[in-house]
């Protein structure tokens, strides 16, 4: 066979490019840190808990929000009533980001280790953006 | 087989690193656009869709007509267009590519292009343009590639492809009257609601295509070893006269019913594209002209002794494949949004980076045309070369 | 066994999504659910009653439309091509283009009126969508998702009123006043007048009903004591292109101190 050479070269280049980001992040990766809960209304809570338990939340808070999404948009479904009764109103922007009112250190910080990019912030305001923008 | 499409003299890397070059610039813009929006184009709230909804269009109807070839090989067994089928497959395949990419340029948000499937609604026209589309896509490359393969060995297609070349003769059909419903079902929108919207894009679709294709036959005959033969030729050039003069023939007939019936709502986009409408002109001389390049090519094509001219049958060929684009790929478009709902004359004229994507897109298409054509005229060229002495040849 | 209205449409509804879209299954958390709001149990019709006699100065319409637009982060852009509206004016004939004739007293066909989507019956534009990012709820609103809208622009197309319009320019920059409760659009995207539902659904006044001083009323249909349904019975009123089969449910009251005109209209 003519051409071993390169072709072996040729794999070997196929792979370092698919292996790339791996390498890359064997070098840049930052350990990743969890999200703080450091808010002014988390602060004031006695009971520190979210509509669901942590991990549950940590493991499918976005497939909560699509569902949120498409029950209040859909099917006219405004309201979450969670295992311990409590009702909450559907709304990325008054509920979730009432408390969670700190974007970077709780949203964008494992959003950015985990390399996704969620579009919300196009179009919903981070309350503390629209502090900073001085309601404009 | 593919690598066919490498080899070439220094005219056709020429042609083919400026078709290149203009889809570099295309991709460009259009990458510009994906980032600053819509706005980049000349369209706006009361004219929503302009040259690329136009040019989808008019190329849909490009696609559809290799179906002019297909019917009287494969149904009547017109041995005459046996060498020259395929070419139409393989312009069915460059139009249906730049009809996706066309469509493509004009969504307000591409990533989401999925959705049509994810979240498929069978009442939207869209959703069946989309799969008819794509559909016939398949089918062409997929006829286009086996016969192509099979006949660079020296055989016949193989039979379990003739479903296949019988299914894309309806389909064929099917991406056209899809393509008018698109338009011929909306409330409001009178110069689009008419039921002949169909066999009217079909009428010019079965012009212009085969107009196209002429041409390009015309090319492949000056510039390569194998001749389409002039008898196919004269075949297409009396199929593209019977479209045409029915194309003609419908669009008398929107004329007479919108002025006849004096129904303010149907005559006034026909006032705004040929005489304007309170000084809002800006298509008028482009669809006068088209009326005329089109009237000249059937004053060329009805009689027999100038369509069997070949200069004259290039001259006809050019005026109807333009004036079909003219009035087709841009001022149906238009005209269904002027006036707007609240009976304001708005206009439309397409930006200069809007122009770039048109043309980039075009780029890419005539690229795929001549990747395949150059495939079909190595192997025709090859069978030429056998055929004398029609030994078994070691690849 | 019987089946109240509400149960069948959630029977319905759940078939339909089952049916339709296997994957979208709901998410929740153990033991939780999702409900609609209290009071807000009964399925209504909505419509709109614009009482066209209340709107007499420049002042009697801006307000309702920075009201709707202000709470709804609608960008203000300059450029027309460009331009976004959930709520606007026109004159008479432009509103009525198929109920005019040129023996109109003038103070009635150079008369603004108030337009926005007329949440139609049967809208053009929900049954163009090729995703379902446009659809109409049991309560006769016609919602628009931002989330799943691919930006065709069929519905545009589709539209005989001119109601939608498309963020051909990232708006973001263009909203005066940011309300921080509310979203706004992104490029690419179709939006319209959502009748507030979100507002609706929460037992909440619609925006520019509230802040039109009795010149725009919303209520139920369903309801023959409702506002809404006690004006159309003791006035003439329009809707708009009626003969288009959409079935608009924004009604104009065109009584006939209307069609006379007040003296801040003429001249």
């Amino acid at each position: 066979m003519q051409g071993t050479g390169k072709n072996l070269a040729a794999v070997a280049i196929f792979f370092l490019i698919i292996a790339s980001p791996h390498l890359i992040n064997l070098v840049y990766a930052k350990a990743w840190t969890g999200p703080t809960e450091d808010t002014p209304r988390i602060r004031a809570m006695a009971d520190k808990e979210c509509i669901e338990s942590e991990g549950w939340m940590r493991r499918n808070h976005m497939n909560l929000l699509l569902s949120w999404r498409d029950a209040a948009l859909r099917d006219t479904d405004r309201i979450y009533v969670n295992g311990r009764g409590e009702r909450y109103d559907i709304s990325l922007m008054r509920t979730c980001l009432g408390c969670h009112s700190n974007r970077e250190e709780f949203c964008d910080r494992c959003h950015e280790f985990a390399a996704v990019e969620p579009y919300c912030w196009q179009c919903h305001y981070a309350p503390e953006q629209v502090a900073k923008e001085g309601w404009r | 087989m593919l690598a066919k499409a490498l080899t070439g003299g220094p005219r056709y890397y020429a042609w083919v690193a400026l078709l290149t070059l203009l889809a570099l610039a295309g991709a460009a813009t259009y990458t510009h656009q994906y980032h600053v929006g819509l706005g980049l184009t000349g369209m706006g709230r009361d004219v929503s869709w302009g040259i690329y909804i136009g040019q989808f269009t008019f190329l849909v109807g490009v696609a559809a007509s290799a179906v002019m070839l297909v019917i009287p090989f494969y149904l009547h067994d017109y041995k005459t267009f046996g060498k020259v089928v395929v070419f139409g497959e393989i312009l069915a395949v460059a139009s249906v590519t730049m009809c996706i990419l066309f469509i493509m340029a004009d969504m307000g948000m591409p990533r989401r292009v999925l959705n049509v499937m994810l979240h498929p609604r069978p009442n939207s026209i869209l959703f069946w343009d989309a799969t008819v589309l794509t559909g016939y896509f398949t089918l062409n490359l997929l006829i286009a590639s086996v016969s192509l393969y099979y006949q660079a060995r020296g055989d016949h297609h193989p039979k379990w492809l003739n479903p296949f070349i019988y299914l894309s003769i309806p389909w064929a059909i099917s991406i056209h009257t899809v393509t008018a419903f698109l338009y011929a079902g909306l409330p409001g929108r009178h110069y689009w609601l008419t039921a002949i919207m169909a066999p009217r894009f079909l009428a010019s679709a079965f012009a212009a295509g085969p107009a196209f294709l002429l041409l390009c036959l015309l090319m492949v005959q000056r510039f390569s070893r194998f001749d389409p033969g002039d008898k196919a030729i004269r075949t297409l050039a009396k199929i593209i006269t019977y479209a045409m003069v029915t194309n003609l023939f419908f669009l008398v007939l929107e004329v007479f019913t919108a002025f006849y019936s004096q129904i303010p709502g149907h005559m006034t986009p026909f006032a705004y594209l040929f005489a304007g409408i309170d000084g809002h002109n800006l298509l008028v001389p482009f669809m006068r002209l088209s009326v005329v390049l089109g009237v000249v090519s059937v004053v060329l094509l009805v009689p027999s002794r100038t369509r069997n001219n070949p200069t004259a049958l290039v001259v006809a060929c050019v005026c109807l494949f333009f004036s079909l684009m003219l009035e087709k790929g841009f001022g149906l478009i238009v005209a269904g949004f002027v006036p707007n709902p609240l009976e304001r004359v708005v206009e439309y004229w397409p930006t200069g980076p809007e122009l770039t994507i048109v043309a980039g897109i075009w780029s890419i298409g005539l690229l795929v045309l001549t990747l395949g054509f150059k495939i079909a005229i190595a192997v025709r060229e090859h069978e030429m070369a056998v055929q004398p002495q029609p030994q078994p040849q070691g690849a | 066994m019987t089946m109240d209205r509400r149960g069948f449409l959630k029977l319905a509804g759940f078939i339909g999504l089952a049916a339709g879209t296997a994957c979208a299954r709901r998410v929740a958390g153990p033991g939780s659910r999702y409900t609609t709001v209290d009071g807000a149990e009964d399925a209504k019709r909505w419509a709109m009653v614009i009482d066209m006699r209340r709107f007499n100065t420049a002042e009697d319409y801006q307000r309702v439309i920075d009201a709707c637009h202000k709470a709804h982060n609608v960008p203000h852009i300059d450029n027309v091509r460009h331009e976004v509206k959930w709520i606007w004016t026109d004159t008479f004939e432009h509103t009525f283009p198929d109920q005019t004739h040129t023996r109109l007293p003038e103070a009635l066909t150079e008369r603004p009126f108030l337009l926005l989507c007329n949440q139609c019956d049967n809208p053009p534009c929900t049954r163009v969508c090729p995703t379902d990012a446009t659809y109409r709820l049991a309560d006769g609103i016609v919602a628009q998702d931002y989330h799943r809208c691919i930006g065709c622009r069929f519905c545009m197309a589709g539209c005989p009123y001119g109601a939608r319009s498309f963020n051909w320019v990232d708006p973001r920059p263009h909203v005066d006043h940011v309300n921080p409760e509310f979203p706004t659009r992104n490029i690419g995207v179709v939006e319209k007048c959502n009748f507030c539902v979100d507002r609706l659904e929460r037992g909440l006044p619609v925006r520019c009903a509230a802040a039109s001083g009795g010149g725009i009323v919303v209520g139920d249909l369903n309801d023959p004591d409702s506002e809404v349904s006690r004006l159309l019975a003791r006035h003439y009123t329009l809707t708009r292109k009626p003969q288009l089969g959409a079935r608009p449910n924004v009604f104009y009251i065109v009584d006939e101190d209307v069609v006379r005109g007040e003296e801040e209209h003429v001249g």
